[in-house]
């Protein structure tokens, strides 16, 4: 896992190794929610999965970097 | 040539990155710069963070790029994006293209920048004068935490 901005912030960490039962991204964001003291509703997050652009409901792998990307405002 | 697109921690050298855009094919040159401004949205600005997904956001930006390219057939484009803290009136961005003419150069050039704000995982915390903070676009759909708490599991 990689967090960012006000993700970093409410998980207090800007990487996290876990093992996690979870199969999905949307799975994982629940279970870490959880966790977390998170504020963002997955329905304004996008998912990244190994450095690309990833589908909520894509299958994890062992070994997937995951990425909940909070709305962004670069530029 | 240069990269399409690059992170910058340090102030972008715009003479340099329009250098490596020159060609004598090219009569047109158009470019794009953001610069940190002292308000935004009605709240007194002192400075800025900008924070990246680097990985995943030069491989969106360097395709944002080709598309550029490709849909406007211009010669070459570039952009360059700051990371870190930046003081008002500062440069956080630059784009610059050249074409054979002006007009594919302002659309490219146009297009680069709207796609670069909407596409690439990067964020903005503004620091207000007033002490507090807070990440563009960010807390105004953060639901308060007691609230979530409250809540169901998300689906």
């Amino acid at each position: 896992m990689q967090y960012f901005a006000l993700l970093r912030e409410q998980a207090g960490r800007g990487t996290e190794s876990l093992v996690t039962a979870a199969r999905t991204p949307r799975e994982l964001y629940a279970e870490l929610a959880h966790r977390y003291p998170f504020t963002l509703d997955p329905s304004v997050l996008r998912v990244a999965i190994n450095s690309e652009f990833g589908d909520w409901s894509a299958p994890l792998a062992e070994g997937d970097a995951v990425v909940f990307i909070p709305p962004v405002a670069g530029g | 040539m240069t990269a399409p697109f690059c992170f910058s921690r340090m102030p972008i050298d715009v003479a340099a990155l329009r250098a490596t855009l020159a060609d004598p094919a090219c009569g047109g040159y158009a470019a794009f710069e953001g610069w940190v401004r002292d308000q935004n949205e009605g709240r007194r600005v002192r400075r800025l963070e900008y924070e990246a997904y680097e990985a995943l956001a030069v491989r969106e930006a360097e395709r944002i790029v080709a598309e550029a390219v490709a849909r406007f057939g211009v010669a070459h484009a570039a952009c360059a994006h700051r990371i870190g803290d930046l003081a008002v009136g500062e440069l956080a961005v630059w784009v610059g293209v050249s074409a054979a003419h002006r007009d594919e150069a302002f659309r490219a050039c146009r297009y680069i920048i709207d796609e670069i704000k909407h596409r690439l995982p990067i964020w903005k915390k503004e620091h207000y004068l007033g002490g507090d903070s807070g990440w563009v676009n960010c807390e105004r759909c953060a639901a308060a935490p007691h609230e979530h708490q409250d809540a169901h599991a998300h689906g």
